[in-house]
């Protein structure tokens, strides 16, 4: 499925932002506050352009009927209060779709197995720790079936071998998968292509190996990276140093 | 879940036996059952039983259903603010309708405002402010970007404040005293007026809530997830919230009118139940109507009886019951909504 973002444009945040991603992982990368959040939140519809639109298959997600069937996010909320155990979080994600208990339950049991929690399916979502918290919120995207899949920096509190495992994850979908991400060695790793925002504006895009060249990551992130090739998968990996360029 | 709801369907029937039978002149039980069977059947009863027949049909099981649509409304509007606010502390008032409502009904008891309606006119007074009051914070706390939960609470509590301050000086302008008592006894809340006439408006509207409620369950679990969370899911967050500010405005509006702003019970049962059965909405809902119904048809019982021949208001009684028993069954359990 085809998401494209045209021209969007947030007052005093994004400027004139255009991408598109179909059947493949396109991540976004870029400083804090260069909005890249800001562009997630009005693909997902919980922000509206003043300028621009973002597209689905040709359609605004503002005039599209039951997009919830099609996309799912994972957004940065997190101050959740409500006690619900993990198997009613994830079985939230069965909302948009017509219901059918059966195939309901075996859907957040295959999403649950899937980020590695079947265990947890009767645990409180408030006891957990934050990393298991989010492979939850992780599997209740998953049980919602999507076909356009967003993901708000996906690898925030997971340790090590959970960050490859849920980007692993959400490449194994076979969907479209549109990720913020911090990591640029992950984005290296993950992503067919990315995009790169600085203060607002688009200013690369490529695959990582066009995209993560040390003059564009002094000049957006002003620091001086070295990039050496993974030994195993050859993907282009940044080595940094320590003082901070101008 | 059937088992849970039976069994609270079993206590609510014995306490509605019990509360039309237990009162300052009690009746037995046998001949509470004889004379409601009777009543509802259209059979006969014995002569020497007429006034205790006149106590039962007439006083007391109107006032016990009412203090069971009350309980079971209150509850109810208690589970979906909370919700629809994501905040443990908000009850049925918490967007300022019985502070309202407390202007109209000091109005009416201290300046005989709507006198012309009689026997109604404190209801109706309470009524018309109270939904004033609501439809004020609503707009006050309106934005372009829709409502969000915590400018509708900050603004139904300051409005609130204001509504309370004017009803205060009514109360203490008034130049009768029994007036300003008359007026105070209405905000603790009391079923000492109910009759048949108070119960349709108040049952009907109740129980469209709940159903319109228990219909909307699985978007209210989305909702207490958070705004982007139930847009993703595929929930129209801002026509939601208005959908259920209408609703749950028109239920304690009604409530309001026919028993005062009684405390507690819509914040206190809601968390009960989910102490109990949990968060989910799909849940709480078909439970929180029934255990505030039994519950408030005993606080009348106990409004009638502690005092006797005085009745007590019952927000006091809400009070001295529900807060140990509440914090009792906090203690004794991980219960962490709102906060750990």
């Amino acid at each position: 499925m085809r998401v494209e973002a045209d021209g969007l444009t947030v007052q005093g945040i994004i400027t004139d932002i255009t991408l598109a991603a179909c059947d493949e992982v396109v991540g976004i990368v870029g400083p804090n506050g260069s909005g890249k959040s800001t562009t997630l939140r009005c693909v997902y519809r919980a922000m509206k352009p003043d300028a621009g639109a973002v597209l689905i298959d040709g359609v605004n997600v503002h005039k599209r009927q039951q997009l919830a069937r099609d996309l799912a996010a994972l957004t940065q909320e997190s101050q959740v209060e409500f006690d619900f155990t993990v198997a009613e979080v994830v079985e939230m994600g069965r909302l948009p779709h017509e219901r059918d208990s059966a195939r309901d339950r075996r859907i957040v049991g295959d999403a649950l197995a899937t980020v590695d929690l079947s265990g947890l399916a009767s645990r409180s979502f408030l006891s957990l720790s934050g990393g298991e918290r989010q492979r939850v919120l992780i599997a209740r995207a998953i049980a919602q079936e999507p076909r356009v899949l967003v993901l708000d920096e996906p690898t925030n509190h997971l340790d090590i071998r959970h960050q490859l495992d849920v980007l692993a994850l959400a490449r194994g979908l076979g969907v479209t998968v549109l990720t913020v991400l911090h990591d640029l060695n992950l984005a290296a790793s993950y992503c067919d292509r990315l995009y790169v925002l600085d203060e607002g504006r688009l200013v690369a895009s490529g695959t990582p190996e066009e995209v993560l060249v040390p003059e564009l990551i002094a000049k957006v992130f002003h620091v001086t990276a070295h990039v050496v090739r993974h030994p195993t998968t050859g993907v282009p990996q940044l080595l940094f140093d320590q003082e901070v360029t101008p | 879940m059937i088992a849970k709801i039976s069994a609270l369907v079993g206590v609510l029937a014995v306490s509605i036996v019990a509360g039309v039978a237990l009162g300052p002149v009690s009746v037995p039980f046998g001949v509470t059952l004889d004379l409601l069977w009777a009543a509802l059947t259209g059979g006969t009863v014995p002569a020497d039983l007429a006034g205790q027949y006149h106590i039962v049909w007439d006083i007391r099981l109107p006032r016990v259903l009412l203090a069971a649509v009350v309980g079971a409304g209150l509850s109810t509007v208690g589970v979906a603010i909370q919700a629809m606010v994501r905040n443990a502390l908000a009850d049925p008032y918490v967007l300022g309708i019985s502070s309202g409502a407390s202007v109209g009904a000091t109005a009416v008891a201290t300046l005989g405002v709507l006198s012309g309606l009689g026997v109604y006119a404190l209801s109706v007074g309470a009524f018309l402010t109270g939904l004033g009051a609501t439809a004020l914070v609503y707009l006050t706390a309106r934005t372009s970007r829709g409502l969000t939960p915590l400018r509708l609470v900050l603004t139904g509590t300051a409005l609130a404040y204001g509504f309370s301050a004017v009803a205060m000086l009514l109360v203490f302008q008034a130049p009768r005293g029994d007036a300003a008592r008359a007026a105070m006894f209405w905000l603790l809340g009391s079923l000492g007026g109910a009759n048949w006439q108070s119960l349709p408006v108040a049952t009907v509207v109740t129980a469209l809530g709940i159903v319109y409620l228990l219909a909307k369950a699985r978007p209210l679990n989305a909702l207490a997830m958070g705004d982007e969370t139930a847009t993703t899911l595929g929930v129209e967050v801002n026509r939601f919230r208005t959908h259920l500010f209408v609703v749950t405005a028109g239920i304690t509006g009604v409530l309001v009118a026919v028993s005062g702003a009684v405390g507690f019970v819509g914040l206190m049962l809601p968390h009960l139940t989910r102490m109990v059965v949990g968060a989910d909405h799909r849940k709480v809902l078909p439970l929180a109507p029934l255990a505030g119904a039994s519950f408030l048809v005993w606080v009348d019982v106990a409004a009638r009886m502690l005092a006797a021949p005085e009745e007590l208001p019952l927000g006091v009684i809400t009070a001295a019951i529900g807060v140990p028993c509440f914090i009792f069954l906090m203690r004794r359990r991980a219960y962490v909504f709102g906060g750990r």
